[in-house]
């Protein structure tokens, strides 16, 4: 069967995609940051 | 619409105006989530008190018996990414996906059973097999369908993905801490509930990945790409079949190199804590051993995404060049940062080393395509990935029987690690040797377009009718 699915993507939806990986991976990587600031303390 | 229909690979060809940059957020949807694997240790200490609550109790499970749900794990997912590779790659992103994610979920969930009942076999069952399975397919899939989207830029796409599951443990592991100390009470240990709530979370991400997944259309170029009329030495415009690949010295080469790169990075990575401390004892506390491990985890997701960026300029054997002479002359220097008591030098190798180990994951889907070809890829990375698997064993074995030999021999703690460390850099030495007897693939093994199968039914057909 043939994909009949030719809408053009739009800048929402990547905003939508991209911020709905980057965001928690954003999280994770300042939290990781902040434990690692130990190092030099 | 049937489900089976929807999950179908000629459902996920992507019509025209689809953006090509909607792919990578389906990948990381994936291995974000898969990417946990690295934080599940954080379960470990709170499932040896699941009956004792404040302290073990004699029925506790124990670290030991708890360590194998991890080891197996990774065992499966070497063999599930071997075993699966090709029905992956014919089946398409989302089946696969799709696959992943209800094993993933499934997996939590009957480990969440497991916990529930105290049965460890569960767990084994759960998050060992059901959860490997996952992590293999899940693994390759997006991987190979990045690379045939962005054919100009393949390292920096993979590199996109696999950073993702070097990220996922950022996420995980303050989830999953946060979330047992919700469901804690002073009579229950709230793992079994962290356990039905990340199977849910994950199962959601998942399944999004899998609806935004696209594959590009047959003969999808990206706008203004040109491929090269003429193929160079070392990237390849033919393809090989899967099985035909296991048949050439180039996948045992670059088997062998993933080997030792991963097996120098594994060997540290888990003993970081540990050695830092014995090799500067009263300079580096538990809490700044703690911080070296986020540290080193940010430069290991950051490396898969920087040196397989570089890649695309510099060429995979040159990348697998510089983690080879990198490696081995960081692995020669860490001894004496110990012997001159620099902290920061002993930090900066560790980091760089580490930044290596991610790069040569993320590199080598790359090193496979312009060997191999794109039509595989997916396939073929799966069988590698039992360099993984292989080097899961050896690389902690490797550190702790050593360190442990040296320390029954009256060698100080300090200076206990040296030794692992100069075998590492030996190890390199072989890695670089192998990586430079990687050339091209022989004709002999690429596959034939139609046009070359007829013409050589022909000429057998002649070549008979004249004998």
């Amino acid at each position: 069967m043939e994909n009949t699915n030719y809408k053009r993507t739009t800048t929402l939806q990547l905003v939508l995609a991209w911020g709905f990986v980057g965001i928690p991976l954003v999280f994770g990587v300042l939290k990781t940051l902040a434990n690692a600031m130990r190092l030099f303390q | 619409m049937k489900l089976t229909s929807f999950l179908e690979r000629s459902r996920t060809v992507a019509g025209p105006g689809f953006s090509r940059w909607m792919v990578p957020p389906a990948a990381l949807c994936v291995h974000l989530c898969i990417g946990q694997a690295y934080a599940y240790s954080v379960f470990n200490l709170p499932m040896t008190r699941l009956i004792g609550i404040n302290e073990s109790a004699p029925d506790d499970w124990k670290l030991t018996q708890l360590g194998w749900i991890f080891s197996l794990a990774i065992f499966f997912l070497g063999v599930s990414s071997a075993v699966f590779g090709r029905w992956v790659e014919e089946g398409g992103p989302r089946k696969a996906m799709f696959t992943a994610a209800c094993c993933w979920a499934g997996g939590f969930f009957i480990s969440a059973i497991g916990v529930s009942i105290h049965q460890l076999w569960l767990l084994y069952l759960g998050y060992g097999v059901l959860g490997g399975i996952a992590l293999g397919i899940g693994y390759i899939s997006p991987v190979s369908t990045l690379i045939k989207w962005f054919p100009d830029r393949p390292g920096m796409a993979t590199g996109m993905a696999i950073m993702g599951f070097g990220g996922g443990a950022f996420i995980a592991s303050p989830l999953s801490v946060w979330l047992m100390g919700k469901f804690t009470t002073s009579t229950h240990i709230g793992v079994m509930e962290t356990f039905v709530v990340l199977g849910v979370v994950y199962f959601i991400f998942m399944i999004v990945g899998s609806i935004i997944v696209r594959v590009p259309p047959p003969d999808w170029k990206p706008e203004g790409y040109v491929a090269p009329v003429q193929a160079t030495k070392m990237i390849t415009r033919n393809n090989v079949y899967v099985y035909d690949a296991l048949k050439t010295p180039q996948f045992w080469l670059i088997w062998v190199v993933l080997c030792v790169n991963t097996t120098a990075g594994i060997g540290v990575l888990g003993q970081a804590s540990a050695m830092s401390q014995e090799m500067f004892p009263g300079r580096i506390t538990p809490i700044a051993a703690a911080g070296l491990v986020g540290l080193m985890s940010l430069f290991n997701m950051g490396g898969r995404f920087a040196w397989a960026s570089v890649s695309d300029f510099i060429g995979r054997k040159n990348t697998y060049f510089v983690f080879m002479v990198l490696g081995l002359l960081l692995y020669c220097a860490i001894p004496h940062t110990g012997s001159v008591g620099s902290i920061t030098l002993f930090v900066a190798c560790f980091c760089i080393i580490i930044s290596m180990y991610g790069g040569g994951f993320s590199t080598v889907p790359a090193y496979l395509r312009d060997m191999f070809g794109t039509q595989y890829v997916g396939a073929i990375h799966g069988m590698l990935l039992t360099a993984w698997s292989a080097a899961g064993i050896f690389g902690p074995v490797m550190v702790n029987y050593i360190r442990a030999y040296n320390i029954a021999h009256d060698v100080p703690k300090a200076q206990a690690y040296n030794t692992t460390m100069y075998i590492m850099a030996g190890l390199f030495v072989l890695g670089f040797i192998c990586n430079l007897l990687v050339k091209a693939v022989h004709s002999r093994y690429h596959m034939k377009s139609e046009n070359e199968m007829s013409a050589m039914a022909g000429k057998t057909v002649g070549n008979a009718a004249g004998a």
